[in-house]
């Protein structure tokens, strides 16, 4: 499952994307956008830091309830800043 | 109602009352935001902007949606650039045209204060001396 990075993210992990191992996604049960963001900051603290962490799922800010599968396009979006 | 939407590297301020302009509309009101050369007393050498292209235009679509129920609009443009930006460029141009003013300066209004809570584009602040991912961290 690849998640793609903007910001602040990016800097963090220190790549434009991360691709979570089949292996953590199926040994962690990570079938939702909590249980990822769970996931995501115990592998780099650095995002626990940030002001906040949202999840985009196919484009849409999704809940923490959110179901997530191998094919949706999956972003980290850290505080917008636009304007 | 017509709307223009474009996420891009130049933006050109010059064409914005051709794209507002309207039979049926007695206002134009435009938004445009700027690199300022100071934050915090602290000299800005550049501004650089990323986006989530996809998202980013789909956020915008959703805004201009919002704004066309709040009020009667002929037209909108959403104008965001990405890349580096120097001191006095344009950033973000929002902007509508309608019957009457009121409509086109509370749309406005509306537009940009909401782009910036929820449209995915990120800025960072380069400093002589070092560089700031902006709101990033608390």
């Amino acid at each position: 499952m690849e998640i793609l990075l903007f910001g602040i993210t990016k800097n963090i992990v220190g790549a434009s994307t991360f691709t979570v191992p089949a292996s953590k996604k199926s040994e962690l049960g990570i079938a939702d956008v909590a249980s990822l963001k769970g996931y995501l900051k115990e592998t780099f603290p650095g995002l626990c830091d940030i002001s906040s962490l949202a999840v985009a799922v196919n484009n849409q800010y999704a809940s923490d309830h959110t179901s997530i599968n191998e094919t949706d396009e999956i972003a980290l979006i850290p505080p917008v800043s636009g304007g | 109602m017509e709307r223009i939407i474009q996420i891009t590297e130049s933006i050109d301020c010059s064409t914005i009352y051709e794209e507002l302009a309207h039979p049926d509309s007695g206002g134009i009101c435009v938004f445009i935001g700027t690199v300022r050369q100071q934050t915090n007393n602290e000299e800005v050498t550049s501004l650089f902007f990323e986006s989530y292209e996809s998202m980013a235009l789909s956020e915008i679509e959703k805004i201009i949606d919002e704004a066309a129920q709040k009020w009667k609009l002929n037209k909108v443009i959403v104008k965001h650039a990405v890349g580096s930006k120097k001191p006095t460029e344009p950033v973000v141009v929002v902007g509508a045209s309608s019957a009457h003013r009121d409509a086109c300066f509370e749309a406005c209004r509306f537009l940009i204060d909401t782009l910036k809570q929820k449209v995915p584009i990120w800025k960072k602040e380069f400093f002589k001396n070092k560089s700031v991912w902006v709101s990033a961290h608390p």
